[in-house]
């Protein structure tokens, strides 16, 4: 395997993390401001992802990151080309990360509630138009012979783009509710459940469409064949799992099944895509790949060291951080935020 | 509109606001992780109050240096894109190496130690606080070598129409880094010093009862005041002295000297003419320039107008020559508050040697209004720096107009211009909102604002 392909896959790996662990942040800050009926419920929510959000945001931050040094190219034309969606983005993560801090730091209920809608919409903001970007990728934007996108803002909300979208928010939004079945204690805990059951339907409707829709308007993954089939399956079958395991009261095991979902989801967009970073609408020709778009041998191969010596540290103290918090949190558990 | 001066606006602007935090956060890990290492030492009950109130003030900043820092992390792509396809080969690896090796350990540590209070022992409990100072600072020497690149490019070549890494190596160990880093670093210090002994002097001047911890707050304030602002300055000098070598532009700038000359004069009031190449006034002290440059009496500094006609030949017909007038006075301002500060430091660290001193209004004073001069510092430090390296973005490689994004157009880039300012504005309003808050509280009630319910 090339040193391109080896950092493809690396940077897959930390989308999967990015969805995986904020997948369900963003999730659980799209229900706060409902199933937090009072200021005490909210406290709880939050601080069920309060030790970790940040941590779980530098996922994003890696991924971006590791793209500009292995595929600046890709970077280049991916952020410039999607100007406005990732401005918009920026703004979501922007306000939802102050609202964290800030929302309790003030003794008000209106103050506080304020920012539980911040929180919401950054986390709403975020999932949507990673799901507008994740399917317009896949579905191919004009981009010219200069590797210049050459759409515009609107180019990007068409009807698969906004299915894309809405898929990613229910899919967050019922991995999020299935998280905190595991995180919140006491009787609150009765209600959340009861909520990542009604949220399962439509995820898996949405899924569904999301999954045709593919299959009939990109034409790089109809292109790819039966391969193409197994990984979007096995998303579906864990997603379809994870309902079952949920009305039988195995939280623990649908919590699994849903992070199996969004981890084959993520792997379906990249197979597809590979070795394909960008595609062309204009002509294939104008295709971004691994190798047109790649960083030279000589970078690739310092961060392949840098990054084969970091990252198992990371992954050990992220975990450790989450052993640390393992206790299910209720009213009467230290709250921070 | 224009969308390479609007980009450069944007850039500007967001950035010079994410510093605003930084050093905050860079000192400030610093000074609770010793204060945290004091009280497990000594058991001093005061220190883990320190620790926690300052904590808490930290807190309120770092929050808003991280939101306003993942702009940070994507605007290179964005409004930059041919800069990003150029440079990225030899950019990517740091910003990614940062976020690798300092962003995840900084923000993880970060979540333990805000909810470890009570899960962790005094010692385990200021390790963590070590961690998170750890991980700001190494983020700085990262992200600062990415910026000594463009100010003084290493190790690469031309190649496919790009620069290309070859000596990873010399990236790392670029002499303009390693005195960047330490300047900054130290600038991190000072500000945090600065900010402790201000708001400690607020509580003195209205008289808090139990204002123990807060004298050895302002205790422990000036001496890490004092320590930074010495080291800045000097720091500093060699960074000039390399600059009249490395960027003599930039320093003929900065002092807005357009003449060769041997001995140089130092300038202490200029105004520029830009037009016609020259100061309309002048006022200067023989020597000094040349005295500072070199430590001797003699050398020749190099005007701005020789050095315009050797870049003329060297990279073509073109105008080189920075903005003078503002690259004048951000030195002049930054090196004017250094001095300010390092007479209030100096000051306030002789008056704090007793153990129980007194402090005279006037004095409390003047110390929690100099609580701006860091900042103030540090801003015009960075516009110096970055507007006298212009017209390059890459020094000697690639020009600033050559950098800029053409997927976005004029509309665009007005649009997040004013998104962007107008959501930082009402940021640090709720910003400094609650910081009057969280600075007036008394060390008294061991520090569980967060508790109360409303
Ligand atoms: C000298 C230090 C320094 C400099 C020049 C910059 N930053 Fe910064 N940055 C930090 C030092 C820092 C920090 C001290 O580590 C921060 C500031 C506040 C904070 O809490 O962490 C931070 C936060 C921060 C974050 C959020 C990290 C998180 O989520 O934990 C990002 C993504 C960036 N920065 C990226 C950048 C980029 C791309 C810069 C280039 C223009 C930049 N910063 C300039
Ligand atoms: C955080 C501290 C920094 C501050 C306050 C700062 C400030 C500035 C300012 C004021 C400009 C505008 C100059 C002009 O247009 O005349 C500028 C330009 C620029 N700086 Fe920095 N800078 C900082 C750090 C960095 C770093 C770390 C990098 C990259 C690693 C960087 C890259 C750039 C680029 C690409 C430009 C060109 C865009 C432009 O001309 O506005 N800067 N910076
Ligand atoms: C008083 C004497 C000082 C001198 C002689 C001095 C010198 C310098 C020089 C020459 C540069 C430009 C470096 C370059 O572009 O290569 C610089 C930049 C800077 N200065 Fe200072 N400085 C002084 C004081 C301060 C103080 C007091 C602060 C803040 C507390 C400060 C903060 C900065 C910052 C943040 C930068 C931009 C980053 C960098 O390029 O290092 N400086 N300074």
């Amino acid at each position: 395997m090339d040193l391109n392909t080896v950092w493809f896959i690396l940077i897959t790996v930390l989308f999967i993390g990015y969805f995986f662990l904020e997948g369900f942040d963003y999730g659980v800050g799209m229900l706060l401001p409902f199933l937090g009926k009072d200021d005490a419920e909210r406290r709880v929510l939050i601080n069920t992802i309060g030790p970790h959000w940040d941590g779980n945001e530098v996922w994003l931050l890696t991924a971006g990151g590791a793209s500009f040094a292995a595929f600046p190219e890709w970077y280049a034309t991916l952020f410039s080309g999607f100007y406005l969606p990732l401005f918009l983005m920026l703004l979501g993560l922007i306000v939802r990360a102050v609202a964290f801090e800030y929302r309790s730091k003030q003794d008000s209920l209106k103050w506080r509630y304020n920012w539980d809608w911040m929180i919401f919409l950054g986390s709403f903001l975020t999932s949507l138009l990673w799901g507008v970007a994740v399917a317009n990728i896949l579905r191919g934007t004009p981009i010219d012979a200069t590797k210049t996108y050459t759409g515009g803002f609107f180019n990007l909300l068409n009807p698969y783009g906004l299915i894309g979208g809405i898929t990613f928010v229910m899919l967050f939004l019922y991995h999020g509710a299935v998280f905190l079945t595991l995180k919140v204690g006491g009787e609150f805990v009765e209600r959340i459940k009861a909520t990542a059951q009604k949220l399962w339907l439509p995820t898996v409707v949405m899924a569904v469409i999301f999954v045709l829709y593919t299959y009939i308007d990109v034409e790089i993954f109809a292109a790819k064949g039966f391969a193409a089939f197994i990984w979007p399956l096995i998303a579906a079958i864990a997603l379809i799992m994870s309902g079952i395991y949920l009305k039988s009261g195995k939280d623990g095991l649908a919590f699994v099944m849903t992070s199996l979902t969004i981890v084959f989801v993520t792997i379906t967009a990249f197979y597809t895509l590979y070795p394909n970073v960008m595609i062309s609408s204009i002509s294939p020709e104008y295709n971004l790949t691994i190798y047109n778009a790649s960083a030279s041998h000589y970078t690739l191969t310092v961060m392949t060291w840098v990054a084969g010596i970091l990252v198992p540290f990371v992954l050990v103290y992220q975990a450790w951080s989450y052993m640390v918090f393992k206790k299910r949190i209720t009213k009467d558990s230290e709250l921070e935020y | 509109m224009d969308v390479l001066i609007l980009s450069r606006w944007q850039f500007a602007i967001t950035t010079v606001y994410h510093f605003f935090f930084v050093p905050i956060t860079l000192g400030l890990t610093v000074s609770i992780a010793i204060m945290e290492t004091i009280y497990a030492k000594t058991g001093d009950e005061d220190y883990r109050k320190m620790a926690k109130y300052w904590g808490n003030l930290f807190l309120i900043n770092f929050a808003i240096g991280v939101a306003t820092g993942i702009v940070q992390e994507f605007q290179f792509g964005m409004n930059w894109s041919e800069y990003a396809r150029f440079m990225g080969d030899i950019f990517g690896a740091p910003l990614a190496i940062e976020a690798l090796l300092a962003f995840y350990m900084e923000s993880t540590f970060i979540g333990v130690w805000i909810f470890g209070w009570n899960k962790f022992s005094p010692k385990a409990h200021a390790a963590l606080a070590w961690l998170v100072a750890l991980g700001s600072n190494l983020s700085a020497i990262w992200i600062l070598t990415a910026n000594s690149f463009m100010q003084e490019p290493v190790g690469y070549t031309l190649n496919n129409g790009r620069a290309e890494m070859v000596d990873f190596g010399a990236l790392i160990s670029n002499p303009h880094l390693w005195l960047q880093f330490p300047h900054v670093f130290t600038a991190g210090l000072t500000q945090a010093g600065f900010f402790i002994m201000g708001i400690s002097a607020w509580h003195f001047m209205k008289k808090t009862k139990n204002i123990q911890p807060f004298r050895k707050s302002m205790k422990f304030g000036a001496t890490i005041g004092l320590i930074g602002i010495v080291l800045v300055i000097t720091i500093g000098h060699f960074q000039a002295q390399h600059m009249v070598e490395h960027q003599p532009m930039k320093m003929a700038a900065g002092e807005a000297h357009w003449e060769t000359e041997n001995p140089a004069a130092l300038s202490i009031f200029a105004i520029v003419d830009q037009d016609n190449k020259r100061n309309s006034v002048d006022i200067r002290i023989p020597t000094l320039l040349s005295f500072l440059a070199y430590d001797s009496f003699e050398g020749e500094v190099r005007g701005i107008n020789d050095i315009q006609k050797e870049y003329e030949q060297k990279y073509g017909p073109g105008d080189y020559v920075p903005d003078v007038a503002t690259s004048y006075w951000m030195f002049r301002i930054m090196v004017g508050a250094g001095f300010l500060m390092l007479f209030i430091a100096f000051v306030a660290y002789i008056k704090t040697r007793k153990e129980n001193f007194e402090c005279k209004p006037a004095g409390l004073k003047l110390i929690f209004y100099s609580l701006g001069l860091p900042t103030i510092a540090i801003s015009t430090g960075w516009i110096f720096t970055e507007v006298a390296r212009q017209p390059w973005l890459v020094f000697g490689l690639m020009k600033t107009e050559q950098g800029v994004s053409k997927a976005v157009s004029g509309g665009e880039a007005l649009f997040t211009l004013l998104g962007f300012t107008l959501i930082y504005a009402i940021l640090i309003v709720f910003t400094v909102q609650l910081w009057k808050k969280y600075a007036k509280k008394d060390m008294d009630q061991d520090y569980e604002p967060l508790k109360s319910e409303a």
